[in-house]
């Protein structure tokens, strides 16, 4: 092992594209991706989306073909969980007593599911949604379901829920906060998504919690808040996540809602990194520190610390943007709308198409599209800083995002 | 089979032999070829798959789809020979396609 050699633990997205980088780069050190997961690594977002419908085979979900890793001299450890860092000696151990030796460590965990604190939580038949062997399973028990629960109306939830009404089982989706994707999008796009499922015939259940799943060998039930006992054959927690942060707490790494990292996604220890959904780093125009879970927020991410690798260090400083399926509903979101004031709307929800500007006084801080990739195009280059538009502009139908400037 | 010649920006080429029935993107990608991210996975919706085709190849890989003229409508120095290669399928036909990849897809 050379001092060169990059280790990365996780092989997810941003692990993928920091390969992938480094060898554009021509970077000629060893590389090595330690996987807990076995199989070739995976896109996720097909998981509760084209893979879980049908319309996408397994084989067409892997990043990268067999190919990739031999032609560009990429290992890939399966199966084998990185437990512990030695810092000083510049080693990562794994579950098989296996030793890798690093010049430079990146921690690329991404997060697992949050579990539900309640009684049932551990009955057969309560399950998530996170990698593909949660998929595989969750699909396989498609056909036979007539009834699920869906804990969580979040992005996963909302995305399952659609697709599990789309083959006529009865979907009830519990959500906790007055109404779905609360964190996400704005309170008309909220709603607007809300009808939509309500209009294919799932019960959406907001401001409700759950209190426990009941069943006496399989969950057979869930029981709300406000006592309702909901029949399920499966129920789908889907409440969000929380980032893998144990393996860096335990080397003595700065954790909180992430592992904590610098503008240049450094941790104070200059030879361990952290990108991607387990990374908490400093973003311009917010307050503290944030943790993104996007494919966008893993590969920029990963495209700047290859960067940094290959000796040409740039701040990390992308624009979030994010995408989401929900039956024949594509919503696109740009920028982060926290804190927003005011939204603006640009085309008439009632046709399906349209767009919310989100801005905080005259600034623009986000926008989300729904079945509008144009606007979307267009919000992407309005908030990455010019041109610049107004309320006035963005409600006003005549105005060409494309002429703007 | 196809074999695909993408030129970078900066003159550096990379051939690649693509299976039918993929998209110019995919190959691209699962090659490994700098300057095509296609982070959407294909969907049309991202516009990192720019690329601009050689003059004598228009006619071969044909004109734009709908979605593909808005999006590049959005994207960075188009010019009429621009297409999104993740809405162009590899086949025999394609077999010695140039295409030129822009300075950056950002
Ligand atoms: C069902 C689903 C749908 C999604 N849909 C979208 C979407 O539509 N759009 C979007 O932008 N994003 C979506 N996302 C989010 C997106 O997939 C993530 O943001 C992205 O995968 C983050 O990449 P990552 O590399 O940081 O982490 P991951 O892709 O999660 O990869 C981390 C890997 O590290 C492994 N690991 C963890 N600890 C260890 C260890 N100690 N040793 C070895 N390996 C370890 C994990 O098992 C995992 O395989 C979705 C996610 C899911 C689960
Ligand atoms: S890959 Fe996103 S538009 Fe082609």
């Amino acid at each position: 092992m050379s001092s060169s050699d990059v280790v990365v633990v996780g092989a997810g997205h941003a692990a993928i594209q920091l390969a992938a980088s480094l060898r554009q780069g021509r970077y000629d050190g060893a590389i090595t991706l330690i996987a807990d997961e076995s199989g070739l690594p995976y896109q996720r977002p097909p998981l509760s989306k084209a893979f879980m419908s049908g319309h996408m085979e397994e084989a067409a979900l892997l990043l990268r073909p067999a190919s990739f890793y031999a032609a560009q001299n990429v290992g890939v450890v399966e199966n084998d969980a990185a437990v512990g860092i030695d810092r000083a000696a510049r080693v990562v151990t794994l579950a098989s007593g296996a030793a890798h030796a690093y010049g430079h460590l990146v921690l690329a965990t991404g997060a697992a599911n949050r579990p539900l604190p309640v009684p049932g939580a551990q009955l057969p038949g309560v399950v998530g949604l996170r990698n593909l062997a949660e998929a595989r399973a969750l699909k396989a028990l498609l056909p036979g379901l007539r009834r699920v629960v869906v804990i969580g109306a979040g992005f996963i939830g909302l995305e399952f829920a659609a697709v599990a009404a789309e083959r006529g089982i009865a979907v009830t989706v519990i959500e906790a906060a007055p109404r779905p994707l609360m964190r996400g999008v704005s309170a008309v796009m909220s709603d607007h998504l809300a009808a939509s499922h309500r209009g294919w015939g799932t019960e959406l259940l907001t401001g409700t919690g759950v209190k426990a799943i009941h069943g006496s060998t399989h969950a057979e039930s869930a029981e709300t808040t406000d006592g309702r006992i909901i029949l399920a054959d499966l129920v789908l927690v889907a409440i969000g996540v929380i980032p893998n942060t144990a393996l860096a707490a335990a080397a003595g790494l700065r954790t909180g809602n992430g592992i904590e990292v610098d503008a240049f996604l450094a941790t104070a220890d200059p030879a361990i990194s952290a990108l991607g959904d387990c990374a908490a780093f400093p973003m311009a125009g917010q307050i503290g520190l944030v943790r993104l879970e996007s494919v966008q927020n893993a590969s920029d991410q990963a495209r700047a610390l290859a960067d940094r690798l290959l000796g040409k260090p740039t701040s990390y400083a992308k624009l979030p943007w994010f995408w989401s399926d929900q039956a024949a509903l594509k919503l696109q979101i740009a920028g982060l709308s926290g804190g927003h004031d005011q939204t603006v709307l640009r085309g008439d929800p009632a046709s399906g198409a349209f767009s919310v500007f989100c801005f905080q006084g005259a600034r623009l801080l986000a926008v989300e599209s729904l079945n509008r990739a144009p606007d979307h195009m267009a919000a992407r280059r309005f908030l990455a800083g010019a041109p610049k538009i107004t309320p006035a502009e963005a409600a006003d139908p005549a105005f060409d995002l494309r002429s703007a400037g | 089979m196809a074999k695909i010649t993408f030129i970078e920006h900066n003159g550096t080429s990379h051939v690649v032999e693509a299976e039918n029935g993929v998209s110019v993107m995919r190959a691209a990608v699962d090659h490994n070829v700098p300057g095509i991210d296609g982070d959407c996975g294909g969907e049309c919706a991202c516009a990192t798959c720019h690329v601009y085709v050689e003059a004598a190849w228009q006619g071969v890989v044909g004109g734009r789809t709908e979605t593909e003229e808005t999006m590049l409508s959005f994207a960075a120095a188009t010019q009429d020979n621009s297409r999104l290669c993740c809405q162009i399928t590899v086949s025999d036909a394609l077999d010695g396609l140039v295409v030129h990849t822009p300075d950056g897809q950002h």
